[in-house]
């Protein structure tokens, strides 16, 4: 007790008085860069061990479940790499244009600082997304399921200007996209994509890029893999064929049934995932009021339209979309409903600007088998139980 | 004519459509092209001159690569393996090997070379990584002991599973079958949880 007297009936939150109400609070040079508050310190990535050989090559999920609105913080946006995250000294960096080009040329940070600039935000989304359930139900929350992406808005100058400094050759129909770590990531990208939407990106969110995403500068491929979006990015190389490199054809490229292979499966298919309820969400207040809340994205444009189904899909009704509607960006959608505390079977489904709908899981399996590893887009069910838990699960 | 960008057309999103240079950005000297122009293409553009035997390559995997791809390129824990796997691609559990699956040798030698060197590897000569992919080869089984491969008999190696690519082609086969109207009710008559993620309940 605060303070001597008899107690007060009601919630003690409100009777008694509070350390925060009662003391100063923190002085403002505590955190120059701000943090969460310690309450919210199950908020971070996670990564599955036995998914990669170490820590060095390796991934981590976003915490969707915890997450909401269309942005990702940059904190909390799922890191790839294959030689660790690099640090490299941005009064260092260089970025050399070559190949078949007029003038091969180098830039400084401060030569693309002085280039016109775009803000666009957009989501990025590792191939190999969901990758795990291809042959069933395997990962027990939507942060392992469905963590690798995340929704960011970049800042960077459009590729295209750079080409135009360095004046690509008539021949020039390829980029090879690289990096400057230990893994000197390479992609080929076809010069098309480069001129309609490519950025080359040195802030996210409006600061600098994280380390682990790319610092000091990235690409960005809008709508297209992850994979592609070269990080700590040092050279583009302008050919007349692609390069075939391992990220294109040993890795990110898709073994169908029948054992041949699909590859420069660039474009991520639409998508959409309930990220709460949860299996790391569930539903602690018991029937009454109930908010579902989800994720929709595609690859080839925005998202007009998400169904929801409670019963495992015989009937279906329009989600509420919250918040921008961007080409190739995260969408927010909603459904608020009065739960009778029944077992549901909860999924989500996605409608792009193409017209495409999102298909389920054994529809892609009929298509592709279950050994293709990467570009999992179908339907994701979650079994909410009566006492509130969730669960991953398939449907008849 | 402004070099930029009119406000309306940034509004628009729409980019210049013939961006004039700035002048930005100075000549890279081809020493510096040199430094970083590494990449490797099927076709033989971008390897360096030089040679390796099976031999050689033998003892220089074992020396530089094998603490983490075994000696016989087996692979070690869930470090990769390079060898094996051939006609495997159909099976429940394929393995995905540079014998059994890459379409290219460039590849190898590129990656090797890009990645292999510094980092998890250690730095190796041009002479030793061509050492190394023919002990690869080797190891794959697709040449004898005796093989040298060099960079003038490169390009007529083969892979087994060349011709087992082709590009996406979701555009025909699967972007038709998935662009419809949805079903909103009575979509199917019964629904069953039909698989569980192992040991939960
Ligand atoms: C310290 C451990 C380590 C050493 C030493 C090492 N590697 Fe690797 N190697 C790896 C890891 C880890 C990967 C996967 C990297 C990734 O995820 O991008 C890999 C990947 C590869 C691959 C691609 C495999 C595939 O299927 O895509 C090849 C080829 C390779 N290494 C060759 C070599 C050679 C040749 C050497 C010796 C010069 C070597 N490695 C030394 C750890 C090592």
């Amino acid at each position: 007790m605060l303070t001597a007297g008899p107690a007060l009936a009601g919630d003690p939150a409100i009777t008694e008085m509070q350390p925060w109400r009662r003391d100063l609070g923190d002085p403002i040079d505590d955190a120059p860069y701000g943090l969460p508050s310690p309450f919210e310190s199950d908020v971070v990535r996670r990564r599955v061990e036995w998914l990669t050989p170490d820590a060095y090559t390796a991934i981590n999920f976003t915490p969707l479940h915890e997450l909401d609105g269309i942005i990702t913080p940059n904190g909390l946006c799922f890191q790839r790499s294959h030689a660790g995250a690099a640090q490299v000294d941005p009064a260092k960096y260089r970025l050399m244009i070559n190949g078949l080009v007029d003038r091969p040329l180098v830039f400084t940070l401060q030569d693309l600082l002085r280039f016109p600039r775009e803000n666009r935000t957009y989501f990025l989304e590792c191939a190999a997304n969901s990758g795990m359930e291809w042959r069933g139900v395997q990962m027990d929350g939507v942060q392992f399921t469905h963590g690798m992406i995340h929704n960011v808005e970049y800042t960077g100058v459009p590729l295209r200007y750079l080409l135009d400094e360095a004046g690509v050759k008539a021949a020039g129909k390829w980029l090879l996209a690289e990096g400057s770590d230990a893994a000197a990531m390479s992609r080929s990208i076809p010069l098309e994509k480069a001129l309609e939407d490519c950025l080359v990106a040195f802030k996210m969110n409006g600061e600098a890029l994280r380390p682990e995403q790319g610092y000091p500068v990235r690409l960005v491929v809008p709508g297209w893999e992850g994979n592609m979006w070269v990080k700590w990015l040092r050279r583009i190389e302008v050919g007349d064929k692609p390069w075939h490199h391992r990220e294109e054809s040993s890795k990110y490229s898709d073994l169908m049934a029948d054992g041949r292979t699909r590859r420069f499966t660039w474009e991520m298919d639409a998508k959409s995932v309930i990220t709460s309820p949860s299996p790391q969400a569930p539903v602690l207040h018991g029937k009454g009021p109930l908010v579902v809340s989800g994720l929709a994205w595609s690859g080839r444009g925005s998202i007009p339209q998400v169904d929801i189904t409670l019963d495992g899909g015989i009937n279906w009704v329009k989600a509420r979309l919250s918040g921008p509607s961007f080409d190739k960006s995260l969408h927010r959608f909603y459904y608020e409903f009065d739960w009778d505390g029944r077992p549901l079977l909860l999924q989500s489904r996605a409608h792009d600007s193409t017209g495409y709908v999102q298909p389920t899981k054994d529809a892609l399996r009929k298509l592709r088998g279950v050994n293709s590893n990467y570009h999992n887009n179908g339907i994701q069910t979650w079994h909410l139980k009566s006492d509130g838990r969730v669960e991953n699960v398939e449907v008849s | 004519m402004s070099r930029f960008p009119s406000l309306l057309a940034a509004l628009c999103f729409a980019l210049p459509v013939t961006a004039e240079p700035l002048g930005l950005g100075r000549v890279a000297e081809p020493d510096e092209i040199a430094a970083w122009d590494i990449d490797v293409r099927p076709d033989g553009l971008g390897l360096p001159a030089g040679s390796g035997s099976v031999m050689q390559g033998e003892e220089v995997f074992i020396e530089k690569c094998a603490v983490c791809h075994g000696d016989f390129a087996e692979g070690v824990g869930r470090y990769p393996a390079l060898a094996g796997g051939l006609g495997t691609l159909q099976d429940e559990r394929p393995m995905r090997t540079i014998g059994s699956f890459w379409p290219f040798l460039s590849t190898a030698y590129d990656f090797i070379n890009r990645a292999m060197t510094v980092g998890y590897g250690e730095p190796a000569s041009d002479d030793e990584i061509y050492a190394i992919l023919a002990y690869l080869l080797y190891s794959n089984d697709l040449v004898d002991e005796d093989f040298v491969l060099s960079r003038e008999n490169f390009t007529s190696i083969h892979l087994p599973n060349e011709g087992g690519f082709y590009m996406d082609d979701r555009a025909q086969t699967e972007l038709p079958l998935f662009t419809h109207d949805a079903c909103m009710s009575d979509c199917k008559t019964d629904v069953e949880i039909t698989a569980r993620v192992p040991n939960s309940q």
